[in-house]
């Protein structure tokens, strides 16, 4: 390892209102090398980088870049450092085109000379293998391409060191693999690279080394070639990992839900659920596996009866009575139906909660319709409240107090409390435990046995595998919209499921446990 | 590596955690007495004494009882729309066009007035008050009907929709309507079209009393206003809780453009007695502040209004007893908004002030 | 063609005052700031714009240089409209308080300030303020030699308007220019768009918005001198601008937010005001006058059915923007 130090951070602390996100931070990014940053969701890895591309400032501690003290108050000071991030949510504007997005707050000459510009981004596209239209405009882009055009931008500001927020979360396998060639050539051309993530796979196969964060505080680092995956984990969550999930077996399975031939096109003509056919049986939990956006967010809300669907069918069927089709109802007519499902969505202040609302005003999304006439009833929903508070051990100073001021995992405990308490019968979550810390992770997930021991059927979008392995009894893989392979959770391998996620079917297993 | 002059920023902001109720209200009470202490600065560069321009706001505003009961009557329809506006604005609804709705409210209630100028009182006042209340709705139904079904931008589709309605009252002036050939103005009401006195001040103070009250439970305690506040914070959400969006956003538009249009009818009837083109006068304008500044609270919208009204009033006492234009109280009323507004952001931030050199901490 | 070129003509004088208010506020809203105070930044420009004509035609007396009356008037009301703007900045930017309701509150403030000089001034100077008849000319009359003028047909048409007409053009081809083909305007847009994004790439995001709406407000004022020396005869009465601000506002809509389109955008406006005086049609001249209004709100619906990327509002318009929000 070269041993010469591109930046050094120091006691570096940052807070946002009464949360803690990092707590005195020590961090070395040495020259030409990729650092991997790891850490649980809400470790502080992405708050810690954002200080260094001028995002955020730091509350206290020190940068030094080279030997020299510096203040990043700006991206624009970053750039000065020859820093650049590649944040997760893209920062490009859409209706411009790549190479005006390339060029945005840079210092060229006043007059635009978007022939130079193109050139120039061709020449980096041909040095790194990029294929990318320079007149194309960013709405018309897909993920990957949108990806690509964050590093060009970033290479074309000439930075040396550059971060990037967990990238290959919205990336298949060749789009992964093709970027950690890019990846290996910069550090080539000794250039630091630091990819924040927290895919262990993905330590192992491209950094040199790696600094691991936890619950704020910087844990360690070391080389990647004197460790191993599971002393990482170790760090990474404080105590060894045996997940030890309980997973009864299930008792008396009953279909609950078939799903067949559904297909869901997007607004943008785009297809995201592509003829997917399965039935989620009481009693079971049955977990959804995929990359991220392969049709799970579709798949979940238009049963919920929230996303149009273009075609196939949902049948319910409640215990000793006849099925019925959700398909073209409405939340609020599934509700009438009779059908008692629960659903605790991805974005839980964006789709499931109010955030300006307290937990009482939370809890009444359920009810608010209930009695006659037109007032509110808000008895029920405040002692609901206060009983959720108590029994999930949710920490606010009032029951009123605006839930978007909580912190992540007790705003996801007001969500799964207040759906659990609807008493369903098909219970669906969408990663339920992310950016929860590993108690409140357990919470949820003996909840979730908890409600399919009564005979609920649980459906459990999941993105980490060990979770769905320990956790689920099926696991239904999606693949592109496509459903790649229904399986037995208890005789699979991760590497199986892996292999199903990407659609790699000559390598993947071949056990389909469809049931009924 | 060459020295850089980056020095680091005096001060950065973060979003303060949630002040206590009295901690807010103390901040904007200092910001009401920066408000007075700008407008002091106004009237000294103007050569006016300060003390005596406030207290002749204050007495010609406040002095007599008919001086009240002027303040009063303006501040009714600035009341009103405030009321109606609230739900609105609580859906995050950007409705500028009450100026507009009240215009519509005013030509509905005058069309009974001068058809019917003989009908008994109560019924051709229930008439126009119903009819008000029709075209006030129909007005703000538009904009609300293409924001829910594409998305149009509302802030402006409102404001459109005040010009044109106010130029449908400018044709009536000099046309339909028009009292003698050539005028330009619509006759006065008849007796029988004219909102009935309480106290002096036409009952319009009474209807918005009852608003108030009203907005304040229907917003707070009924299912409607439940289903208002979550399409507000989170569209998503409320389609989540089965709500229907459109729906929501149409009906609470209808309500607001119906409460604009009461206030049109108070306006032309109790007010004006007649319809002009600028019967609405601003107030849908100005009303859209004091509802901001009440924090949507319909109870402090009382007091901001009435406070509004003082300022407007007591200029025409600036004007005849210290020669300064009435367009003073304009500026006043912007100076007060802005210090206002201003305020919200000191109770919403909080300001970090860098220390200078931190001894640096070492770390074994 | 006699009457069409006269139309043509009137609607270009009529028209003019528009066009400086939408330009300034096209370049306002371009950041993402919708500023709703046009018409009272437009009424101080008048009344202060008006003021400096009149002061220096008054101590200048008989040596009063017409073109100097002509700049003065200019420096003045984008001064005044330029300060307005910076109140409004300084509340929505740095204070990031909402838009819509501070804008309402700079049109309540301008217009009362605008009234408040033009009243005082008028008190003051013994009822009546009006600039010298020799100096007005300045401000009608074209900068243009006769024999240009006395071209048959376009002659007048192309070489027969105020200097503001030109100068107007001349703000439009050079924010056009501005905005699309230099880096400036590049960032200009991408602060409107996704300040985030802008932010991310280091474009110094309260300076941009500051500086376009800070010259956008003084551009506007301009246009409220223009009405005041022009349409209203250089006399400040109590009808003062007539909404033209408000149908600035309208006016950016209908030119989807581009400053070239506001050349003939505000031409047609202001031939729409006039038509009724040229057109002998059995429509009363009021509907005619909300013409404009209505061919706002049918842009404003297509263009949302439509949902064209490059026709909506910037994305940004209306929202506060702080960096740090989570």
């Amino acid at each position: 390892m070269p041993g010469t130090i591109a930046v050094r951070m120091r006691n570096i602390t940052k807070k946002f209102g009464s949360i803690v996100a990092n707590n005195d931070v020590w961090l070395d990014i040495w020259n030409g090398e990729i650092l991997s940053l790891l850490g649980e969701n809400g470790s502080g890895k992405t708050t810690l980088m954002n200080m260094l591309a001028g995002i955020y400032y730091p509350d206290a501690g020190k940068i030094y870049v080279g030997d020299e003290e510096v203040v990043i108050s700006s991206p624009k000071d970053a750039f000065r450092y020859g820093i650049g991030m590649i944040h997760q949510h893209f920062k490009l504007v859409s209706v411009l085109s790549a190479a005006e997005n390339v060029v945005l707050g840079l210092d060229i000459k006043p007059v635009l000379d978007m022939k130079e510009v193109s050139r120039r981004v061709k020449e980096i596209s041909d040095r790194y293998h990029f294929n990318i239209d320079p007149e194309k405009k960013v709405y018309d882009m897909s993920v990957s391409e949108k990806q690509t055009l964050e590093i060009i931008k970033v290479l074309y500001r000439g930075a040396n060191i550059l971060i990037l927020d967990e990238p290959t979360a919205v990336l298949t396998p060749q789009e992964t693999e093709r970027l950690f060639d890019v990846l290996r050539e910069m550090k080539k051309d000794g250039k630091s690279i630091v990819i924040i993530t927290h895919k262990l796979n993905e330590v192992m196969a491209l950094a040199d080394r790696v600094a691991v964060l936890r619950k704020g505080h910087f844990v360690g680092d070391m080389l990647v070639k004197d460790t191993n995956p599971g002393e990482m984990t170790n760090m990474m969550v404080g105590r060894p990992v045996t997940l030890n999930i309980n997973r009864p077996l299930p008792v008396n399975p009953q279909p609950r839900l078939k799903i067949s031939d559904l297909t869901v096109v997007n607004e943008e003509g785009v297809v995201k659920l592509d003829h997917v056919s399965f039935t989620a049986m009481g009693g079971e939990v049955l977990g959804i596996a995929g990359i991220a956006g392969s049709g799970q967010k579709e798949l979940l809300e238009s049963i919920a009866g929230l996303c149009p669907v273009q075609s196939g069918s949902i049948l319910y069927t409640p215990d000793g009575k006849p099925a019925a089709e959700l398909v073209g109802r409405t939340p609020m007519q599934i509700k009438q139906a009779g059908v008692s499902l629960a659903f605790v969505p991805e974005d839980r202040l964006g789709m499931g909660l109010v955030g300006t609302m307290g937990m009482t005003g939370n809890m009444m999304i359920r009810s608010w319709k209930k009695g006659k006439g037109v007032l509110l009833q808000k008895k029920d929903p405040n002692e609901l409240a206060l009983k959720v508070k108590e029994e999930l051990e949710v920490v606010t100073p009032d029951v009123n107090y605006p839930v978007r001021r909580l912190s992540g995992g007790n705003v996801q405990k007001v969500l799964v409390g207040r759906e659990i308490a609807t008493e369903p019968t098909v219970l669906m979550s969408a990663y339920a435990v992310r950016g929860l810390d590993i108690n409140t992770s357990y919470i949820i997930y003996n909840l979730m046995t908890s409600q399919k021991q009564k005979g609920v059927a649980v459906v459990f979008v999941g993105e980490d595998l060990d979770v769905l392995l320990e956790l689920c009894d099926r696991i239904l893989v999606l693949c592109d919209g496509k459903v790649t392979g229904i399986v037995d959770a208890r005789n699979i391998t991760k590497e199986e499921i892996g292999f199903l996620m990407t659609n790699d079917k000559e390598k993947g297993g071949s056990g389909n446990a469809e049931n009924g | 590596m060459q020295k850089t002059v980056n020095k680091a920023p005096l001060f950065h902001l973060t979003k303060r955690p949630v002040l206590k109720a009295r901690e807010t209200w103390a901040i904007r009470i200092a910001s009401f007495f920066v408000a007075v202490i700008i407008g002091c600065l106004v009237f000294l560069l103007n050569g006016k004494n300060p003390f005596a321009a406030y207290g002749n706001i204050i007495s010609g505003s406040l002095g007599k009882v008919t001086s009240l009961r002027q303040t009063i009557r303006i501040a009714v329809p600035l009341l009103g729309t405030a009321l109606a506006i609230t739900p609105c604005f609580k859906m995050k609804f950007w409705n500028i066009g009450a100026e507009g709705q009240i215009t519509a409210g005013a030509i509905g209630a005058t069309f009974f007035a001068l058809t019917f100028p003989d009908l008994p009182a109560p019924v051709l006042l229930l008439l126009m008050g119903a009819a008000s209340v029709i075209f006030g709705a129909i007005w703000a139904f538009f904009p609300a009907f293409f924001k829910a079904k594409w998305g149009t931008n509302e802030t402006l589709f409102t404001l459109m929709m005040n010009y044109i309605v106010i130029g449908i009252v400018k044709w009536l002036q000099g046309g339909p309507w028009e009292g003698k050939p050539g005028s330009q103005i619509i006759p006065n009401f008849s007796k029988n079209a004219i909102l009935p006195k309480v106290f002096g001040i036409h009952c319009g103070w009474i209807i918005v009393l009852l608003l108030t009250g009203f907005i304040f439970i229907y917003m707070n305690y009924t299912k409607h206003g439940y289903e208002i506040a979550v399409v507000g914070d989170s569209p998503n959400t409320a389609r989540y809780a089965g709500m229907n969006v459109a729906k929501i956003t149409i009906r609470t538009m209808l309500l607001s453009g119906a409460i604009c249009g009461l206030v049109g009818f108070m306006v032309a009837s109790g007010a004006h007695q007649t319809l002009y083109h600028s019967v609405a006068d601003g107030v849908g304008f100005t009303a859209i502040t004091v509802a901001w500044l009440a924090q949507l609270n319909p109870f402090v919208m009382i007091i901001i209004s009435f406070l509004l009204a003082i300022l407007d009033k007591g200029s025409g006492a600036l004007q005849t007893n210290m020669g300064v234009p009435t367009s003073v109280s304009d500026i006043i009323t912007g100076v007060f908004l802005f210090c206002m507004l201003a305020c919200e952001f000191f109770i919403n931030y909080q300001i970090i002030f860098n220390r200078k050199e931190k001894k640096e901490e070492v770390k074994a | 063609m006699n009457t069409l070129l006269n139309l043509l003509i009137s609607a270009i004088v009529n028209g003019t005052p528009l066009m400086y208010g939408t330009l300034g506020e096209i370049l306002t809203e371009k950041t993402g700031n919708l500023n709703l105070g046009v018409e009272g930044m437009m009424y101080m420009g008048g009344a202060i714009g008006l003021a400096g004509a009149f002061y220096y035609s008054k101590f200048a007396g008989a040596n009063a240089n017409g073109i100097l009356a002509v700049i003065i008037a200019i420096l003045l009301s984008f001064l005044a409209g330029a300060a307005a703007a910076l109140i409004y900045s300084f509340i929505t930017i740095s204070l990031r308080a909402n838009q819509n309701v501070t804008g309402l509150a700079l049109a309540i403030f301008g217009t009362g300030l605008g009234q408040f000089i033009g009243e005082t001034m008028r008190v003051k100077e013994g009822g009546y303020i009006t600039v010298s008849n020799e100096l007005k000319t300045y401000f009608y009359s074209s900068p243009f030699p006769a024999f240009l003028q006395n071209i048959p047909v376009v002659g007048k048409l192309i070489f027969g308007h105020s200097i503001f007409v030109y100068l107007g053009i001349l703000i439009a081809c050079a924010m056009a220019f501005y905005i699309s083909k230099t880096r400036y305007g590049l960032n200009l847009r991408a602060v409107g768009e996704s300040p985030a994004t802008a932010d991310a790439a280091g474009i110094n995001i309260m300076k941009n918005k500051y500086l376009a709406t800070v010259i956008g407000g003084g551009i506007s004022a301009i246009g409220g001198m223009v009405y005041i020396m022009t349409i209203a005869g250089g006399v400040w009465n109590h009808e003062g601008l007539a909404g033209e601000g408000w149908l600035a506002v309208a006016l950016v809509i209908f030119c989807l937010w581009r400053p070239l389109n506001a050349i003939w955008g505000s031409f047609l406006f202001g031939a729409l005001m006039i038509l009724y005086l040229r057109l002998s049609l059995p429509i009363p001249s009021e509907i005619y006058k909300i013409l404009p209004y209505v061919v706002t709100v049918v842009v404003l619906v297509i263009t949302s059915m439509r949902r064209k990327r490059e026709n909506q509002p910037p994305e940004s318009l209306g929202i506060a923007y702080f960096r740090e929000d989570r």
